[in-house]
């Protein structure tokens, strides 16, 4: 009974917060190709992508090491997925996360969100 | 010819058993050809160090140009628009629009005598726009390119004041149609950065000299004595724009 009684109410819970999820905030789009893995499992990338990104950079700037499984372009090249781009639109898979956890999303304003770049990169 | 260079050789190389002598002439011959081409303290390995892809820039080299201004075409602007296609500038005439390259045109007034040259970003040894940079955003990379760091940049614009060339632009409008390998935006200055995304990836020549239709522009490491760059500097009078500021710039002129 006491069973039931915790089911029905977690069921109930849960339905409750989709429909808040639903009605309040879109939850973000994440498509990728499952079939690919990134330079790191999901739960890692997603705390600490920024931190790769930003090693990077000053390497790729200062040092000229360019290229390699986590520079911006290769990650653009899987992410931008059928959208076409990782920003311009709330389904574009950077842009809709950033969207929902309210992050301003910068690397955009001076880098190309459009894929192409891995060809010439190395 | 060919009997008299063979009994040459005979007389030079009396000794009966080949292979001493054919290891003997090669070591002769790999002793003269690194005593040509390489200068006292300086070995071979050390040439070799010009960065692979994928390897950090190596203090080693220092890239540079030697533009050649009596080869250079009156009213040709044909490395401008190789620089602005290869880095995805517009290309604009306004007075806000970013240039890299300039083509300047001169005359001399008592002879006549007419004289273009491009004119970008020098890549001086000690460059004034790193020296009054607030952030440290201008900087020297250890090749001897001076680049803007556009993460740390914040348009203050003092860079543009030091330079002596007038080489550096500002991004006054927000872009959209950047290259992938040159990122590019509103906010931030930029000059000339020698392609240093081909050189990265292990090219050894830029936009403006490869699309020179005259072959004005020669691209190279100033630090190797063996490079096509070193051998004209030592053949042909040439100039660095301003030499009096001492700032050593790697882009020099001949027939100024």
């Amino acid at each position: 009974m006491r069973a039931a009684m915790r089911a029905a109410l977690a069921a109930a819970l849960c339905l409750a917060a989709t429909a808040a999820a639903q009605t309040r905030v879109p939850m973000p789009v994440l498509e990728v190709d499952r079939n690919t893995s990134c330079v790191a499992p999901p739960d890692v990338m997603r705390r600490t992508h920024m931190d790769l990104l930003m090693h990077r950079r000053d390497r790729t700037v200062h040092q000229g090491v360019r290229g390699g499984d986590e520079a911006l372009a290769r990650c653009i090249s899987c992410h931008a997925g059928s959208k076409g781009a990782a920003i311009g639109n709330r389904d574009a898979f950077c842009q809709s996360c950033h969207d929902y956890v309210a992050v301003k999303l910068d690397c955009f304003e001076c880098h190309q969100g459009r894929p192409g770049a891995v060809a010439t990169s190395r | 010819m060919n009997a008299q260079s063979v009994a040459r050789e005979g007389s030079a190389a009396p000794d009966p058993d080949p292979a001493p002598v054919s290891r003997r002439r090669l070591l002769a011959a790999a002793a003269a050809l690194g005593g040509a081409a390489i200068a006292p303290g300086v070995t071979l390995v050390e040439i070799a160090r010009a960065a692979k892809p994928g390897e950090p820039a190596s203090s080693k080299v220092r890239w540079g140009l030697l533009i050649d201004a009596n080869l250079c075409r009156e009213g040709c602007k044909e490395c401008v628009l190789a620089c602005n296609r290869e880095n995805g500038l517009e290309g604009g005439s306004r007075p806000v629009d970013v240039q890299w390259i300039r083509k300047v045109e001169l005359k001399e007034r008592s002879t006549g005598r007419k004289l273009g040259l491009p004119v970008m970003c020098q890549h001086c040894a000690e460059p004034p726009c790193v020296d009054v940079c607030p952030t440290g955003a201008s900087f020297k990379r250890a090749d001897g390119i001076v680049l803007v760091d556009r993460h740390t940049c914040i348009g203050c614009r003092y860079c543009m004041m030091a330079c002596p060339y007038k080489a550096r632009s500002f991004v006054h409008e927000p872009l959209t149609k950047q290259k992938p390998e040159v990122p590019r935006g509103k906010g931030c200055v930029e000059s000339c950065t020698l392609c240093v995304h081909r050189i990265d990836r292990g090219e050894r020549t830029t936009a403006c000299a490869e699309a020179c239709p005259t072959k004005a522009i020669v691209f190279g490491d100033l630090a190797d004595p063996g490079s096509e760059i070193s051998r004209r500097l030592r053949e042909v009078e040439s100039r660095q724009l301003r030499a009096d500021l001492r700032l050593e710039t790697g882009v020099r002129y001949s027939g100024l």
